[in-house]
């Protein structure tokens, strides 16, 4: 009984929050316009699926091309500065520093540059998620135990080959730890874009959807985006247990 | 090329730092090692037995002096070293087996066929050699899957497989307890009758030493130099009750004493 309880006890949770959602609302006789229930919101799903599914299809798509772009970089980048400790030292700040601005603040600039729409989202998920990989790429390669490192250059091995036998599979944990907060930093940078500039995506469609006062199909805006980036992340923790399960020790 | 100095150390110290800020680890030191030898540098910690050890698996370039190997100037030719630390620092995502073959897919000449051979010549290398220390059936195992002593058995299998020209051990049994650390020092025995490699072994346990080794250098504290330099006769090979009759204590008590009776810090002779 105990164990099954354990492994059901995440998703009773959720069935009631939703439970508890539905019954407040009613009981506190709360209107749509405020809170809509959430029998509400996934009638307004159903109902307004066509018109839904191509600013999913849409928020989907820029999410991904901007995490793979990204991914790409920050995997680069922290290779990079993580093997020297000369670039360490001189592009931490910087990118600490752009790290550090708004992301929703550079989307007008990126809309000045190449006009709104798609190109603004891509870039948008691309800038916020490389971040994180950087940092966590860059500190499992420079944190190779020193006398492992003392091995390897005793055996006369070229930095390459330290980086390419030690430093990056050892920094594989921390990578695909990155991503998968890196899938989710994504999602959150293309629907800022698409609510700041853009005629498509969630985001574009919650925005006119509260303007016109249909507030269920704004939650199911919402739901839609909860559905879009749970399951990214669950693919991500599956393609991490199945590169990286020895740092699980569950091989 | 003279066995007698097959590795030669010639007035070498170290200094740390620069500017009026300086440590010096090791005073000019100068030392001979025979091929085939097994010599145990002990002594109080932070003397300047890692540093030695550094200095010939050219990791740390001496500020002063010069280093040969073969008759020839370190550096010259490329010189195969094994080298095994108290950590043993295996690779966690290989199989016990890969992390012992990682040497091959480094050194040459065995690097150029690594590929080829990995599967069959260089897989019955490292099976062999596992075989040697007791840990046949561990091949396909992770390392977390090993206790700590086993851990240090295929980290000397690591050291060995590229057939190193020098084996060097910084106190690969330091973090033992005391049982596993003796079954160890005859696996390490056992290894070296076999194989006859030159071993350098810096340990601050006088026991181990003097069951190890060949010849036995004691240093003085920082900045470290040579204080006694002596052979140990015991017949190969040694049985570990060696390790409890007199001549043996004997031997430890005055290893013992050369390092607490050292003379404390003392001036560098300039050369």
């Amino acid at each position: 009984m105990k164990p099954i309880f354990r492994k059901t006890a995440p998703a009773l949770l959720i069935v009631g929050v939703f439970v508890f959602w539905e019954l407040f609302c009613l009981a506190a006789g709360i209107s749509e316009l405020v809170l809509p229930r959430p029998t509400r919101i996934l009638a307004a799903f159903f109902e307004y699926a066509h018109a839904i599914w191509p600013h999913a299809w849409q928020t989907l798509y820029t999410t991904l091309v901007g995490f793979v772009f990204g991914v790409g970089i920050g995997l680069s980048l922290g290779v990079l500065i993580g093997s020297s400790k000369l670039a360490y030292d001189t592009a931490y700040p910087l990118l600490v520093g752009i790290s550090s601005i708004p992301k929703v603040a550079v989307v007008p600039i990126f809309v000045l540059w190449f006009g709104a729409g798609t190109v603004p989202a891509i870039l948008t998920a691309m800038i916020i998620c490389i971040f994180p990989i950087v940092v966590n790429v860059s500190t499992g390669i420079a944190t190779v135990e020193p006398e492992l490192e003392d091995v390897m250059r005793s055996l006369k091995a070229k930095r390459w080959e330290i980086l390419w036998n030690v430093g990056l599979p050892r920094s594989m944990p921390y990578f695909f730890a990155s991503l998968k907060v890196a899938i989710t930093l994504s999602f959150v940078g293309s629907v800022i874009a698409e609510t700041v500039a853009s005629n498509k995506g969630v985001g574009n469609m919650m925005l006119i959807a509260s303007s016109s006062f249909n507030v269920p199909l704004v939650f199911a805006g919402l739901m839609v985006l909860a559905v879009m980036g749970i399951t990214l992340y669950a693919i991500f923790a599956v393609i991490e247990r199945r590169m990286v399960g020895w740092a699980l020790r569950k091989q | 090329m003279s066995n007698a100095r097959y590795v030669e150390l010639e007035k070498v110290g170290v200094t740390f730092g620069q500017g009026t800020e300086t440590t010096e680890a090791l005073q000019p030191t100068s030392l001979k090692i025979a091929k085939g030898d097994f010599l145990a540098l002990v002594g109080p910690s932070g003397c300047g037995k890692s540093t030695i050890l550094k200095l010939i698996s050219e990791l740390l370039p001496p500020t002063t002096g010069n280093i040969f190997f073969g008759g020839r100037e370190l550096g010259a030719n490329p010189v195969r070293v094994g080298m095994a630390f108290q950590s043993a620092s295996l690779l966690p995502w290989m199989s016990v087996r890969d992390n012992i073959m990682l040497p091959l897919k480094i050194v040459p000449p065995f690097k150029a066929g690594f590929r080829a051979k990995k599967e069959g010549e260089y897989r019955e290398r490292a099976d062999a050699l596992l075989a040697q220390v007791g840990l046949e059936d561990f091949a396909d195992k992770s390392p977390w899957q090993l206790s700590g002593g086993m851990m240090q058995r295929a980290n000397l299998c690591r050291a060995l497989i590229h057939d190193p020209d020098l084996l060097l051990l910084d106190e690969p049994f330091g973090a033992l307890d005391q049982f596993t650390r003796e079954e160890l020092w005859q696996t390490m025995q056992d290894l070296w009758i076999e194989r006859k490699p030159t071993v350098i072994l810096v340990t601050h346990d006088l026991r181990e030493a003097a069951y190890l080794a060949n010849r036995i250098c004691v240093m003085s504290p920082r900045p470290g130099r040579i204080v006694d330099d002596r052979q140990v006769a015991f017949p190969r090979p040694r049985p570990i009750d060696l390790t409890f009759q007199a001549d043996f204590g004997t031997l430890v008590q005055e290893l013992r004493s050369l390092i607490v009776h050292a003379p404390k810090e003392k001036k560098a002779v300039t050369v």
